[in-house]
């Protein structure tokens, strides 16, 4: 049941980022060729707006739906921050999607992005084959 | 009326995708989170015996219900709500990407770029299945995506995902300004 409001969570998700454009191949061009402000500008208003966000839910002890304490999300450092975010980098400038825009194009009806969610999903599972081998690799679980 | 088709300026959707952070902490303590759900399609579909995919990925599954989720805000917003209007991106922009004869159309994406019939070119084939690939490579790599590290570890100022989401950008830049016009002129 709770789980219909997930779905309703990634609604406004979806919209928002199709609205704001941020699904657009055209926008992550101009973004990374620095020719206009509306992607940094969302990037510089989403990220105040989540940690306002975080600091009220601490401020006034929220609790979560199911009344546990929320628990602050941490992120550890290991090599491979850099280098698989260097190679994501490549695939965002060629695709003009992260993942989240990869679904909400395929629901604008961009169905042959169909084949680029199936190559993402094959390059996690690539990884998943490789990482042992791989400089920082061992420390994604 | 015209108002709903028209897009949202960066100052409307910047704080709604932002307020996805505490919302999805509010309803049960989960993580923005894009590029676990390759993960989690991965455990359930194809596990084979690769460690990164034993887990109970059932337990996550309000993320494969978020993703879900944006499915249908893309058609609502693409569809839909449909901007008649090509995207208005910087004249410089379009300048430059009418030497690969690519004109903004109705579509968020270059429809002679995106297609099946692109698919079977060299072109296609490196921008979607290289491309994605590298999407979904890199992402698990680095253990978070635009949401997961740009998003939400930001916000949360955590320092690695500052380092990932500076990597993104460098990497991404270096991509469209250096490698990307050799391809795009296949």
């Amino acid at each position: 049941m709770k789980n219909l409001f997930f779905l309703l969570a990634g609604v406004v998700f979806g919209l928002a980022l199709t609205k704001g454009e941020a699904i657009s191949w055209y926008r992550i061009q101009e973004m990374f060729r620095f020719e206009s402000f509306h992607m940094f500008g969302i990037f510089m208003t989403a990220i105040p707006t989540g940690a306002l966000g975080l600091f009220l839910l601490r401020k006034w002890r929220v609790k979560t739906w199911d009344g546990a304490e929320i628990e602050a999300p941490r992120k550890s450092f290991h090599p491979g921050i850099v280098i698989g975010s260097l190679i994501f980098g490549f695939g965002w400038a060629l695709t003009g999607a992260c993942p989240g825009p990869l679904y909400a194009q395929i629901g604008t009806g961009s169905v042959v992005t169909v084949v680029t969610l199936a190559a993402a999903i094959f390059g996690t599972w690539c990884f998943g084959k490789v990482q042992g081998q791989l400089p920082g690799g061992s420390h994604t679980s | 009326m015209d108002l709903l088709y028209k897009p949202w300026p960066w100052y409307v959707a910047g704080p709604i995708i932002g307020l996805m952070v505490p919302m999805l902490l509010w309803m049960g303590n989960k993580r923005l989170g894009i590029s676990s759900s390759l993960r989690h399609v991965c455990a359930a579909c194809f596990p084979g015996h690769i460690k990164l995919f034993q887990y109970n990925w059932k337990k996550e599954i309000w993320n494969l219900f978020f993703v879900g989720g944006l499915l249908i805000g893309g058609w609502i917003g693409g569809v839909w709500l449909a901007n008649p209007e090509p995207v208005a991106i910087a004249a410089p922009t379009v300048q430059y990407l009418s030497i690969f004869h690519i004109v903004p159309g109705h579509s968020q994406m270059p429809e002679n770029l995106f297609s099946w019939h692109s698919l079977l070119s060299l072109k296609g084939f490196l921008m979607m299945v290289v491309g994605g690939f590298l999407v979904g490579f890199g992402t698990r790599y680095a253990q978070g995506c635009t949401s997961g590290h740009g998003i939400l570890g930001l916000s949360a100022l955590q320092w690695p995902s500052l380092v990932a989401t500076a990597c993104f950008f460098l990497g991404g830049i270096l991509f469209s300004n250096l490698i990307l016009p050799y391809i795009l002129a296949l």
